[in-house]
């Protein structure tokens, strides 16, 4: 039994020498300073702490960054949203303001592990840890969200776009940087979103497939004029379906705009086959019927309703 | 490794300890504080069984590093009934029959309990919803249910 539970990681401990909770983000990079390289950010630590205890990140200080002033906000100025990065899954899944406007947001992080995942793990840990099929992280990407990450030389501002260049490595260093913020347009009057979620179970199950999308009409209601469309896990990171986007930049709205998206995105998406999350075919025959189904919602949230549902 | 100090409320009662600082907060209640009521299970935040609750929100105690409850108010199973007084989720568990090995419901009355305190007459989607972090190996939850539904009749 012993034997059986050595590689386990029941039987791991976690090795960390110093638990630090900084009271500002100026004390909180000194802190990381001072132990370069040897210590890590934690937030909620809900995946932080797994990691840990199966050996696959190592960190001998954690600075928990939760006790920072004013990061645990959600605010609306002129049309933008900012949520601050300890903002927690709980918390904007039940804010009135992100149901209406960015509801496909609040589907996304209600989505989330369970109750009590949500009520830690925050949405600055969930874009860091920059999973292919991370939940929240999809709307954001489709809503064309940027991040603030703080550093000791200053703050920087990046794209979501460009925050995920390979598997698991974001385009920020937890170990001497802060995600500050993450803020992004509100749904305007002429755009919908649709967040779909394909999962074994309604809790506790990461997601098979997951298909966010934001439209927008011209005033008409004739065209798209614009469609953002991303999917998870179709790719080793956060997915824009950059080749079924374009195709439908100025598209009438019609159902065989519809149906040549779905195939386009077919044709763009690389889905693995997965023991966990269904095989390639079944998940790129899903990407077909959600990023269908995804328009046809965002349509309807938009005002723009196809008079034929699907 | 340096022992860090920490003090925090539990079941109402100040507690003040010296904890290395790798400790996870069931660890904590479990080994330092000898309150064995709440469970370990999977050991990384997916079956609930670790349950407790940090000012009233339901966590997973066994992905928490217990330094994180400094300063906080936190209920675990012993903190729900009045002496000999079950709390009315721990007798509605009993009069359903909705036990069975037990070992997930110290979690389940701690979820139930702060479903109901924030929402006094959940519906049913509601309750499985506010459940749905906890797992339940033996019953089919059906009993469970039932005994959240009859407690908010109360």
């Amino acid at each position: 039994m012993e034997y059986a539970l050595k590689d386990f990681h029941w039987g791991k401990e976690i090795e960390v020498q110093q638990y630090l909770q900084p009271l500002t983000a100026q004390e909180a990079l000194g802190m990381l300073a001072q132990h370069e390289g040897r210590a890590l950010v934690i937030a909620g630590g809900t995946d932080v702490i797994p990691l840990l205890r199966q050996g696959d990140l190592k960190a001998d200080v954690l600075v928990d960054i939760t006790c920072l002033p004013g990061m645990g906000d959600i605010e609306s100025e002129g049309g933008t949203i900012s949520l601050g990065g300890l903002v927690t899954h709980a918390q904007f899944a039940s804010s009135a303001l992100i149901r209406e406007k960015a509801g496909l947001l609040a589907d996304a992080a209600g989505a989330v592990g369970s109750p009590q995942i949500r009520n830690v793990a925050t949405v600055g840990g969930n874009l860091v840890s920059a999973q292919p099929a991370a939940d929240v992280t999809l709307p954001l990407l489709a809503l064309n969200a940027w991040v603030t990450i703080l550093s000791q030389t200053g703050e920087r501002e990046i794209p979501l776009t460009q925050f995920f260049p390979s598997q698991g490595r974001p385009a920020i260093d937890c170990r001497r940087e802060i995600l500050t913020r993450v803020r992004f347009p509100a749904l305007a009057k002429n755009q919908g979103g649709s967040y779909l979620r394909l999962s074994l179970r309604k809790a506790l199950a990461l997601p098979m497939l997951a298909c966010a999308v934001v439209v927008t009409v011209d005033p008409k209601m004739k065209r798209i004029k614009e469609a953002a469309i991303s999917l998870g896990p179709v790719a080793p990171t956060p997915f824009r379906a950059a080749k079924t986007e374009a195709g439908l930049r100025n598209a009438p709205i019609s159902k065989e705009t519809l149906e040549e998206a779905a195939r386009t995105a077919f044709d763009e998406a690389n889905p693995r086959s997965s023991l966990l999350r269904g095989s390639k075919d079944y998940r790129k025959a899903m990407v077909k019927v959600f990023v269908r189904r995804g328009l046809s919602r965002a349509l309807a949230n938009a005002g723009a309703a196809l008079t034929e549902e699907n | 490794m340096k022992d860090h100090k920490l003090t925090f409320k539990l079941n109402g009662r100040k507690i003040s300890a010296k904890i290395p600082p790798r400790l996870l907060l069931v660890d904590l209640l479990r080994d330092v504080l000898n309150l064995k009521g709440t469970k370990v299970g999977c050991r990384q935040g997916e079956c609930g069984a670790c349950t407790v609750l940090v000012n009233g929100e339901p966590i997973n105690s066994c992905i928490y590093p217990a330094m994180k409850v400094a300063g906080q108010a936190v209920t675990t199973i012993e903190g729900l009934s009045k002496g000999e007084n079950l709390h009315p989720i721990q007798q509605a568990l009993l009069d359903e029959g909705a036990v069975q090995c037990g070992y997930c419901i110290p979690a389940m009355a701690l979820t139930a309990k702060a479903l109901l305190d924030k929402n006094p007459h959940p519906d049913e989607s509601q309750i499985r919803g506010g459940l749905s972090g906890v797992l339940c190996r033996c019953t089919g939850y059906r009993k469970i249910v039932k005994a959240v539904q009859k407690a908010s009749q109360k």
